[in-house]
Formats: C-alpha cells, structure tokens, sequence
C-alpha cells in the first residue's frame, strides 16, 4: 500500500467523484471505480504513537466507495454479517449522500457500528461473499463495508452523536446484565428499550470488556466505547463497576434476594491459555491479556502519570497469529522495543488475524517468522528471559478438514535471543461463573451451554459472547446478546 | 466509591483502614483479598488481604504495609475520603476444619492476614498457637488481637527489641520436635520465610498450608500475571489460590517474579521520595496527627 496520505486519496477521490456526478452507472462502469485505500499515518509515524492508526475516509471517498457497490438483488454480502445490516440499502444511501439515513439503515441492527466498522473481520464475513469482489478476483476488492459503516457512524458522532433510543414507559421488571463487553452493552440497550430496569455488572472500574482492556487505543479508540457506556447511562441504564458476579453477589443470589426478574451472563473468556512449554515462568514472560491490559486499561503506556509499570523490552517475541498477537507486537513496537517478531506456525494464509491488521504490522517493521514455534523458553540464573529455542515447521498434506497442518523439521532447532515474550495462542473460558453458580450446565472448557434463544440450563438466565462461543469477535458477541435480548423481552412480557 | 470510616496507624509503615463495602462484608470468607485502586484512571491494583469484616455494619478491615507509590498513595487517604474501587472477595476462602492443634506463623505484615483465619481456627475448636515476628519491635502489629484468642502467642524479634530474638522457624520447629507435633501450620508473610517454615515442618510431615502474595493485575484469573509453579504445574494464585500446600510451592521462580518490576518500582518510589521528600514525611506527620486523634477521641 502507497500514498495513504489523506490529501493524496481524498484528491483522487474527488476526481473521481466528479466524473461519476449525474451520470447513470452500469454495472460495468461501477466495476471500474477504484476500491477507496483507508488513509492512514505514516508507519514510521505511527509506531511511536499511540494515536489511532486508521484515519477514516473523507466524504469524496465514502461516496466514491458506495458507488462501487452493484446494489445486487440477492444481496449475499447480508448474510455475510452476523447481525445481517442491509448493506445494499445502507451503502446505497451513502452513494447519495443520505448519511442520517444511512445510520438509521445501520442501527435497525447494529448499535456500535463506530466499533464494528474498525474491529469486524470483513474479509471473512460481509466482505467475503460481495459479488463485486468476486467479479474482481480478490476480497480485497470487494466493497469497503466496514469502512463505510465506519465512515456513516464517525459523521454522526461528529454531528452531536446518535440519538438515544427511545425507552418505553418502565415495567417495573428487572434485568441483570453481567459483563459489559460487548455482548452485555447489547442486551442491556435492547431490553432496556422495552422499559425493563437493567443494571450491568461489571468486574472491571471501566465498562467495555475486550474492547478496554485488550484492543488497543490505536485501533479502537477509548472515547468512542467510552461514548456508548455513556449513552446507555442516559437510557437509564445502571452500572455496577468492580463488581464481580460469582464472589461479591453470586448470581442465584441477584434473582432470589435482589429481586431481578432474569439475568444475562456475558463474561467473556478471559482466560489466557500458555504454551506449557519449559520456562513459561521466567520473569519478562507475560500473557497478552497481561501485557495489554497494563497498556491499554492502566494506561502504562504514560509513564508521566500511569503508576502501573511496563516492562521495558528491546527484542520480543510474540507467540501467535490472530489479532492479540498482531495487538501485542504493535505495542510492544509502540513502547519503545527495537526488534519485535512474530512466531507464527503456520503461513500468512492461515493467520487468523485482520488482514488489515497483519499489513499494518508489517509496515510498520514487525519481523514474521512463518513456520517457527518455540519449545522452550531460555533465561538466566536470575530467572529472567534470555531467548527461545526454536523449532522450524513445514506444512504437512492437508487433514479431513483441508488444512494443512505444521509438521516439525527435525534438526531445526536454533535459539534466538530476546529479552520479552508475549504469549498470545488464544484465551479459554474463565470458570468462575460456572464453579459458583450450581445447575448452570456447560461444556469441558467451561463454555456455557445455550439453546438457540441463547437460554441457559438454568430459570430466567441468558448467556452470550465468547463465554458461549469461545474467543470469537465482537460481532457475534452483539448478535448473540441480540438474540438473547429478544428472548428476555419476549420472557417478561408474558411473566 | 468506597468510604474510608475510620484509619489508624500501627506502626511506622503499617496502617489500618475500615471501609464501606457491604457485599464484600457480607460474602468474604477468611484467607480471601481484594483489589483496591485509590485511582481507577492512572493507580495501579494492589492486592490486601481483608482482615476483617463487620456485616451489619457493611465494613471490611485492611491493614497494609507502605511499600512503595500505590500502598504510599493509600496512605494519604483520610477517614472521610473514599477509595474509588474496591472489587471483591476475591480468592478462594482458607480450608477452616477442627485439625487439633493449630500453629499461625506470621511474618511482618503476614500478621494482619493470619488473624482472620487465626480466629476462624479458634472458633472451629483448635488449639491455637500464634508465632508472630518481625524485623524490630516497632514493626509488630495485632499483638493484642492476636493474644486475646490464641492459648499461646509466640512473639519473636529478629533484633530481640521485642518478646524472644529469633526467626519465626525457631518455635515452629520445638513445636514441631514436641511429643505432640501440630496438625497443622498455616504460613504467612513474606516469601522468603513461608520458604524456610516449609522446610522447617516438611521432615515431621506437618501440613502447611501458605498465602502467597505475588504481583496481581485483575485478580480475577484474566492475565495469568499472579501465576506461580505448584506441584510441577501452573497455578493462577488470584483464583486457585491464595493458599497452597507450602511443601510444594517453587519458591524461588515465584521470589524472582516478584523481583521482576523492582528496578521500576524502585525508581517511581525514589522520584516518590525525591519529588516530595518534603511530601512523604508531610504525610507520615498527617498520618500520626490522624493515629493521635482517633486514640484521643477513644
Ligand atoms: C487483544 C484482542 C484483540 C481483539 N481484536 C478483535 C478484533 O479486531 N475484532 C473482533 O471482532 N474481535 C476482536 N477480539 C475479540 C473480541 O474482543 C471478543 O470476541 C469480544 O469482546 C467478546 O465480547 P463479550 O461481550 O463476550 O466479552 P468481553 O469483551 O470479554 O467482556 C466480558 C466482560 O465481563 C467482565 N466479567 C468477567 N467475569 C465477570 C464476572 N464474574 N462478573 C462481572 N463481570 C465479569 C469482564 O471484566 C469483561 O469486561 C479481540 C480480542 C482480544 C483479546
Ligand atoms: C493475595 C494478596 C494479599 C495481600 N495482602 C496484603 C495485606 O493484607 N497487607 C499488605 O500490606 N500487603 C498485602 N499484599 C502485598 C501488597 O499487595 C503489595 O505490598 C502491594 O501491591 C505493593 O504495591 P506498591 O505500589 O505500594 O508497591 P510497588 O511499588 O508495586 O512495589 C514495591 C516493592 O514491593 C514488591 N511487591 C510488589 N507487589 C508485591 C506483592 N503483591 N507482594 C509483595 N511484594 C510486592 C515489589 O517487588 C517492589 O519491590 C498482598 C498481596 C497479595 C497478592
Ligand atoms: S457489522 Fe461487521 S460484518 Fe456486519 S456489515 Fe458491519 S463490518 Fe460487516
Ligand atoms: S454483494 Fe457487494 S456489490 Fe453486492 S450488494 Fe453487497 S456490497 Fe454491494
Ligand atoms: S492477577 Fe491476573 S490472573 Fe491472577
């Protein structure tokens, strides 16, 4: 990527736009427009602030982009998101500059579409199936939907914000929502709506889950989560910080003693699992649920006011391929480390991160080692990091499910000095809520088990997000708190 | 928002505040914590055993130790300021059952942890042997709580200002080499002596169970920050703890873990110091002003 200079691709934009104006489109002629690059600051820029890093497109190019789309009948990019937008009518009123009505097309379905837009992987949901980017032969090709729903949903903030949903006169009944990530915000808007008292749990001081603590402010950020807790406190809605449901009131307790008609659990899965290799323990081996909660939640990034201390680091490795770890390094870089390189098992083709995220990161100097996991981790007398050692990979022939899987190469195994390791392989179920709370039924991992109203084994409680699916992503966190939503409305107009 | 009701000092660096926290005064159990931010914006978490509870009245007890910015910021809080989190009870409760003969062993700040479960055993029907140490006399904190329910309180000095001039592992071991060895021995302070008391009832085979006190971030098991080896496997203390089988705690790994921010928190300690030396001491002579009023007013 080249020239994503806001004034360079907002001027292209215009040129284009100006050719476009009044003229009928084909097809044809859609297919032609260029895809609109995001402007973005300069990488050598950027990893020395934490700033966020994608700038957002400017009208001319948001105008240029909707033109793009084919406005196709069968619309196959719509259930390609999860919480199924009509992108069509949505992308079509932006190509007409409608961007009030654009927003309302979003929030029928979406309510954090300033967050979506930044953090869904649309190259593997609603970008995936648009038969633009077929037609062209690539998904990177395909209509910029997430940058548009970002671009409809920053105006609005700038233009004095999104309404606030209108409430219904109260009902006297009482929702308890518990954890407010995403799933959580979701289902205590929604329900709030129908006039039911919602009060939100929250274990953390700040509200947003994942999207506090973990995605970092150069990616998402602060204010804009900030923004949406605020808008559900002038819904009426109450929130309960540093509360943790399980040890401080445990959950029967809030239906049987503090009189809430039903509850929602929407946890999370804050688990962070490890590697399990020898020398896990060594001082400067951190979790990335560790690292970044230290930067982004406590901010120990500003060391003029933070208290909490940071590790300083000069060579880090980070362990993983999906976006914690892409998070991790890019902090890592942004805290001053001199050399960051990801180890990776596999290839590219199957990192599960952002593809966005990966190009980023590779602009901005993180080093990738495909094919190479370590198998130890190496320190010194004191106990503290020196490197790993590392075991080189191939891709084996593909498995029943078609992937390919890594095959060690024997004799590959070299050390390499570091002074830090991120371990990011992914986060499991946090077991708390299931250990405390007798008769909710869930699976070996602790997930709970749900019905397809998001019903849980137990009286009036819903479960949704990740403590349901496992780490997934914010969207399906939404749509499962949409779900279970539904249900709880539909369970306290009949109670 | 947490109110702090009522604050005393106990020694030079030891304080103790009661605060407003109703649920956690009706839930917390012996041997569990919670995590106090004085800050939510910039302060970091730390991590303070509850040393008592008052459910009618919806108040907990923490006593801490100043050791260096966030337990110093805590510090300056008076009664009538609020602590602007408190998240809690965190940990899973101390294991309380009629054993026989209960020994306590706490070390310096240990103390004000040990005493809850020290008295949970009492109630439970043990024996109860209290063996509290510290650097120096001015250091020793509870003595008089601790007496009043314990049948035998040991108090050691490492200097010998006060009580007998040994380490805590001394007494441990005569109660262990006695005709009738305790049932158990519950360890806690810091590291270094949980380490040595382990050693010391390991060859009689005595259970030892011991709090550990490693660097928290969340504590609710979300960072993997607290982890520790136990046993040969990995243990999050914030929720498989706080207590562990003493005997079989690595810990070395966990001492030079607790090691791994020190030159950080050296540094913001010193610049604590030198930014404000005028600060730190105008703070000890509020703190005393504070300690003089709530003795006079008793
Ligand atoms: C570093 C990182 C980067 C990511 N990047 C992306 C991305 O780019 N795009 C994307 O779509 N997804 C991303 N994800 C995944 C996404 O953030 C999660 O799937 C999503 O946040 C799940 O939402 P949730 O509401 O289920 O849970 P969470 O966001 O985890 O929120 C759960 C909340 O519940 C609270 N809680 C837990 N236990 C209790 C309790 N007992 N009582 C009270 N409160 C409790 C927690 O403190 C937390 O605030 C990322 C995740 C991480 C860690
Ligand atoms: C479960 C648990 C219960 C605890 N209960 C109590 C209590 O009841 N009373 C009390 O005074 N303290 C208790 N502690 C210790 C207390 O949390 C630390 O003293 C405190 O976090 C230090 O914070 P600070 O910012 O003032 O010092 P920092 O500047 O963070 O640290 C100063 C020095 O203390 C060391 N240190 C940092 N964190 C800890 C820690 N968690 N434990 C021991 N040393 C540490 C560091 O290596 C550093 O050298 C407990 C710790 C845990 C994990
Ligand atoms: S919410 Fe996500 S998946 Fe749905 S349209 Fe927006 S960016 Fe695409
Ligand atoms: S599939 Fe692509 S081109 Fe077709 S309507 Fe959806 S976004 Fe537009
Ligand atoms: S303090 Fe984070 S897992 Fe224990």
């Amino acid at each position: 990527m080249s020239g994503t200079s806001t004034a360079g691709l907002a001027e292209a934009a215009r040129k284009v736009l100006a050719g476009l104006d009044g003229k009928q489109l084909a097809n044809k002629d859609r297919m032609a427009i260029p895809a609109q690059d995001m402007p973005c600051q300069e990488p050598g820029i950027r990893a020395h602030n934490m700033d966020e890093v994608a700038l957002g497109y400017t009208e001319a190019q948001a105008r240029v982009e909707a033109a793009r789309c084919l406005q196709c009948k069968n619309a196959p990019c719509v259930p390609g998101c999860p919480v199924s937008i009509d992108i069509p009518g949505f992308v079509g009123l932006v190509a007409s500059g409608d961007y009030h009505g654009a927003a309302e097309v979003i929030r029928k379905t979406n309510l954090l579409p300033a967050i979506c837009g930044r953090v869904c992987p649309q190259e593997k949901q609603c970008q995936a199936p648009c038969t633009l980017g077929k037609a062209l032969k690539g998904v990177e090709r395909a209509v910029q939907i997430g940058r548009l729903e970002r671009y409809v949903a920053d105006r609005e903030r700038a233009s004095g914000g999104t309404p606030i949903p209108h409430v219904a006169p109260p009902t006297g009944k009482r929702v308890a929502v518990i954890g407010a990530g995403p799933a959580g915000l979701t289902v205590a808007a929604e329900v709030r709506r129908e006039g039911h008292e919602v009060v939100i749990f929250e274990a953390f001081q700040k509200p947003g889950g994942v999207m506090v603590y973990g995605i970092p402010e150069f990616r998402l950020p602060k204010a804009i989560v900030r923004e949406e807790a605020d808008k559900l406190e002038r819904m009426g809605v109450r929130f309960e910080l540093n509360t943790l449901i399980g040890r401080t009131i445990p959950l029967p307790a809030l239906l049987q003693e503090d009189g809430f008609d039903a509850a929602f659990v929407g946890v999370g899965a804050g688990l962070p699992k490890f590697m399990d290799i020898p020398g896990e323990n060594f001082v400067g081996v951190f979790s990335a649920n560790e690292y970044l909660t230290r930067c982004n939640m406590m901010r120990a990034w500003d060391r003029e006011r933070a208290s909490t201390p940071i590790y300083p680091s000069k060579r880090v490795a980070v362990l993983g391929g999906g976006n914690v770890a892409m998070d991790s390094a890019r902090m890592a870089l942004r805290l001053g480390a001199e050399e960051v390189r990801v180890l990776y098992r596999r290839t590219r083709e199957e990192m599960p991160a952002r593809a966005e995220e990966v190009e980023h990161a590779m602009e901005e100097g993180i080093v990738f080692d495909f094919l190479s996991s370590p198998t130890e981790v190496l320190g010194n007398d004191k106990g503290v990091v020196t490197g790993l050692r590392v075991m080189s990979y191939r891709l084996g022939d593909p498995d029943e499910s078609g992937r390919r899987s890594p095959v060690a190469i024997d004799g590959s195994e070299h050390e390499v000095h570091f002074d830090t390791v991120i371990v990011a392989v992914g986060n499991e179920s946090n077991p708390l809520i299931a250990k405390t709370t007798p008769g909710l039924n869930v699976d070996r991992k602790s997930h709970v088990l749900v019905d397809a109203s998001q019903k849980t084994s137990l009286d009036a409680v819903w479960a949704g997000g990740d403590i349901v699916l496992g780490a997934a992503t914010v969207i399906l966190a939404m749509g499962e708190g949409r779900r279970a939503a539904a249900a709880i409305n539909e369970y306290l107009g009949k109670k | 928002m947490n109110k702090i009701i009522a604050k005393t000092r106990l020694s030079d660096e030891v304080f103790r505040v009661e605060i407003e926290a109703p649920h956690i005064a009706r839930e917390r159990k012996p041997g569990q914590f919670v995590i106090v931010q004085a800050d939510v914006e910039w302060g970091e978490r730390v991590p303070l055993t509850i040393a008592d509870a008052d459910p009618h009245h919806g108040t907990i007890t923490l006593i801490f130790q100043t050791v260096g910015v966030s337990t110093h910021r805590l510090a300056e809080l008076e009664a009538g300021d609020s602590i602007e989190a408190v998240l809690g009870p965190l940990g899973n409760p101390t294991h309380i059952e009629r054993f026989g003969h209960a020994v306590c062993i706490g070390g310096g700040i240990g103390v004000a942890p040990m005493y809850p479960i020290a008295q949970a055993l009492k109630k439970a029907g043990n024996k109860l042997t209290v063996i509290m140490g510290a650097r120096t006399k001015d250091l020793i904190i509870l003595e008089d709580e601790m007496r009043a329910i314990a049948d035998e309180l040991i108090v050691v000095t490492d200097d010998g200002s006060w009580g007998r001039k040994a380490l805590v592992t001394e007494p441990l071991k005569e109660l262990c080499q006695a005709q009738h060895k305790p049932d158990i021995a519950v360890a806690i302070g810091p590291p270094v002596m949980m380490k040595f008391c382990a050693e010391t009832t390991r060859p009689f085979g005595v259970k030892t169970p011991a709090s550990l006190n490693t660097i928290m971030i969340d504590g609710t098991g979300m960072c993997g920050g607290c982890r520790v080896s136990v046993g040969g496997s990995t243990k999050f203390v914030c929720v498989d703890g706080p207590e562990f089988d003493a005997h079989l705690v690595d810990w070395d790994g966990m001492m030079l873990r607790l090691r791994a921010y020190k030159p950080l928190e050296d540094a913001a300690h010193k610049a604590l110091h030198e930014g404000g030396a005028c600060m730190l001491d105008t703070m000890a002579e509020l703190a005393r002003a504070s300690a003089a009023k709530a003795g006079g007013s008793k």
